[in-house]
């Protein structure tokens, strides 16, 4: 009996000293050696593995980014595919460092969900797509129609709110799984799919049997800013997340490619010799190396060269997502 | 228990205290709030988005209950059938329920649900070109609609008129048995009851002036509005429960059957006993001792396993929790009430099953 009461005594004695002191995950991670990224099971242009296995998408170039930053390797990755409704648990509860999953930042998501929005990836809203078939030209004529809807997300509140702003009723068909829903939609369960306009125009290039068969209608119903999330009470990582996405953006602003980084890291720019790390210790001041942002330049290129490579192919263009420079919603702080 | 009350107070603790750090919500506060999405499918229960949570929470456990109840139902009628099949004399019978016995078992459920899912959604018309067996309902993939009755009063008084048969069925028959047993006289108790349960309604019914209003379902814009309809996950999801259950209530009825001595068929059949009278009054009250203690397992697995509708888009009670604990990030709260639920649930069918078993457990001496 003793004994016993002993072992409890000294469990519950770890416990509480391990709770007493929450590590900050920059530490877990640089002691781990790699970074356990949270993505999509498999959505084209933002996070899909391809034919070969690899992870590809411009969520998961924002974890590579995080790795080049960390550890100037950017392929000390590891990637966990999850669905709406498992991402929010896998990430509170510390199965992974950083959720980089085409997920909106809302109030509730970034209060009583204990998040961090990092920052915006993705400029992106709501839409509907219909079959041609059915002949429908706008979203008001949508009344009484059955809808293909995921759960645990944004869609799902935004589509009830939309029709019932409009006065109309539907009939939802919640399926978790992305590859189900899209079966029930393209099988015809359903009459419409709604899911981020982004999401309706990767799908229909990449899942639909003739993609010219299905309309994308013209009302965007809601905002959704899309960017990675860390947990709260973290603000070493927070802030390494956070400038990891910033680098991508003000490289792409300054010019600094991939392509020509090797020459830019010699420049006599000041601007640009505070970002390769040349001058200056901002790497410090993050608790990384001062080469941060040049390997994050290096290895995964600026932001404009990742949408390039994964959005551009899907028939996506920049749209909202432009620089702002060039009258898009892009604009990072500066980087001094 | 001293040591394992320590340990589970730090685990709980712990957990709160981490929770407080990630300053994530929690207490049951937000059973109250809007819950902000539709539900495919209620059970009696009017919903929309517009309602609270917990009434969300009540939609489910409706949709749970349906189909846990009507596939036990399925599910023992079918394994029954099944099992008593396997024992049959007739060769091509028994290989047959020997044959789906096998199969169903051995095929994952999840497997199975999303095989009757896809059969029925891919392989049914859509709306607009719908097949009509009969006119007034409809076959599509998005479901079987049929017209209903509208509601009149008089279905009221012919439910109190149903459930005053039935007691009245129930006390005739007990009194039936009885007079037999003191007299010998036999009355065809089972026939009079019949007439009970179904001449009581039937009188109020035409009293009423037999009111039969249709409502009819009716193809505008993208569905059938008016009637009721049974929809593909419903379906899907009753299918897939009740067959694979079915399977396992077949082998525990023959093992059942199997268990009881052959000296009894010996002795019913030397009693002049016809061999189906012999079937219900002397060896399935016998092999029923053996079938209720793993029969009751397994109404507790279709119980459970209805939790899979998430996959096919049911709205059941795990798939409304977990769009709930999604959307306001109190998954230890959302779990807690689902493992209640469940655990109230297989609580009440132990308790009654094992009710049944004490009842028709050989009184006395042990065999």
């Amino acid at each position: 009996m003793r004994t016993i009461a002993g072992v409890a005594g000294a469990i519950a004695l770890a416990f509480s000293a391990g709770a007493a002191q929450a590590q900050s995950t920059l530490d877990a991670v640089q002691k781990k050696g790699f970074v356990q990224c949270g993505v999509n099971t498999g959505l084209a242009g933002f996070s899909q593995p391809d034919s070969r296995g690899v992870w590809k998408g411009i969520d998961v170039d924002v974890c590579r980014a995080i790795a080049a930053a960390v550890f100037g390797d950017a392929s000390k990755v590891r990637y966990t595919p999850l669905t709406a409704q498992q991402r929010f648990t896998a990430l509170q509860s510390g199965e992974v460092d950083v959720l980089s999953r085409n997920t909106t930042w809302t109030v509730t998501r970034d209060t009583s969900l204990g998040l961090n929005f990092v920052g915006v990836n993705y400029y992106d809203g709501q839409g509907f797509m219909v079959p041609k078939k059915l002949n429908i030209k706008s979203a008001k004529q949508l009344n009484g129609a059955t809808v293909c809807v995921q759960p645990g997300t944004t869609t799902e509140l935004n589509l009830s709110d939309y029709f019932r702003a409009n006065r109309m009723t539907f009939k939802p068909v919640v399926i978790e799984k992305l590859e189900e829903v899209l079966n029930a939609y393209f099988s015809g369960r359903c009459d419409v799919f709604t899911t981020d306009v982004s999401g309706l125009v990767s799908t229909r290039g990449s899942r639909a049997p003739n993609a010219a068969d299905h309309v994308i209608l013209p009302e965007v119903i809601s905002k959704e800013p899309l960017g990675p999330a860390v947990r709260h009470g973290d603000d070493k990582w927070f802030d390494v997340v956070k400038w990891s996405l910033f680098a991508m953006l003000e490289a792409e602003e300054m010019g600094i490619s991939s392509k020509n980084i090797e020459q830019q890291a010699a420049s006599k720019d000041p601007a640009v010799q505070r970002f390769v790390g040349a001058s200056g210790d901002i790497g410090k001041m993050l608790g990384l190396d001062n080469r941060w942002a040049l390997n994050i330049v290096k290895q995964v290129g600026n932001y404009g060269e990742s949408f390039e490579a994964n959005l551009k192919p899907l028939g996506f263009d920049r749209g909202l997502n432009a620089l702002w420079k060039d009258g898009g919603l892009m604009y990072a702080p500066p980087i001094r | 228990m001293l040591a394992a009350g320590l340990v589970l107070w730090f685990f709980v603790s712990n957990t709160a205290r981490n929770l407080e750090t990630l300053r994530v919500a929690s207490g049951f506060g937000f059973l109250a709030r809007e819950a902000g999405f539709e539900i495919g499918e209620t059970t009696f229960i009017a919903f929309s988005a517009a309602d609270s949570y917990l009434r969300a929470f009540c939609v489910g456990l409706a949709n749970t209950f349906r189909v846990a109840l009507i596939g036990v139902a399925v599910a023992t009628l079918l394994g029954t059938l099944i099992g008593l099949g396997r024992l049959s004399s007739n060769w091509l019978v028994a290989k047959l329920a020997a044959v789906y016995v096998e199969v169903m078992r051995n095929v994952p459920l999840l497997v199975q649900l999303f095989f009757w899912y896809a059969i029925i959604s891919e392989n049914l018309p859509g709306p607009r070109e719908a097949v009509s067996p009969f006119p007034g309902v409809f076959l599509s993939n998005r479901g079987f609609a049929v017209p209903v009755p509208v509601a009149h009063a008089a279905y009221w008084w012919m439910l109190g008129a149903l459930a005053l048969g039935i007691a009245g069925a129930i006390g005739f028959t007990a009194w039936a048995r009885a007079r037999q047993a003191a007299t010998g006289a036999q009355l065809p108790s089972g026939w009079i009851g019949l007439a009970m349960i179904l001449g009581a309604p039937l009188a109020l019914f035409l009293a009423f002036g037999a009111p039969l209003a249709l409502d009819k379902p009716e193809l505008s814009g993208f569905n059938f509005a008016g009637g009721a309809a049974l929809t593909p996950e419903f379906a899907a999801l009753l299918a897939g429960l009740s067959i694979y259950t079915a399977a396992f209530i077949a082998e525990i009825v023959r093992a059942g059957v199997l268990a009881v001595d052959k000296g009894q068929f010996e002795a019913a059949d030397s009693l002049g006993l016809p061999r189906r009278r012999a079937m219900r009054l002397v060896i399935l009250p016998q092999a029923l001792r053996v079938i209720v203690p793993p029969l009751t397992s397994q109404y507790l697995n279709l119980t459970k396993n209805s939790s899979l509708a998430v996959a096919i888009g049911y709205p059941d009670l795990v798939s409304i929790a977990n769009t709930t604990m999604n959307q306001t990030g109190q998954a230890i709260e959302g779990i807690a009430i689902i493992m209640a639920v469940y655990l109230t649930i297989s609580l009440s069918i132990s308790a009654f099953m094992n009710w049944y078993n004490q009842r028709i457990a050989l009184r006395g001496a042990a065999r």
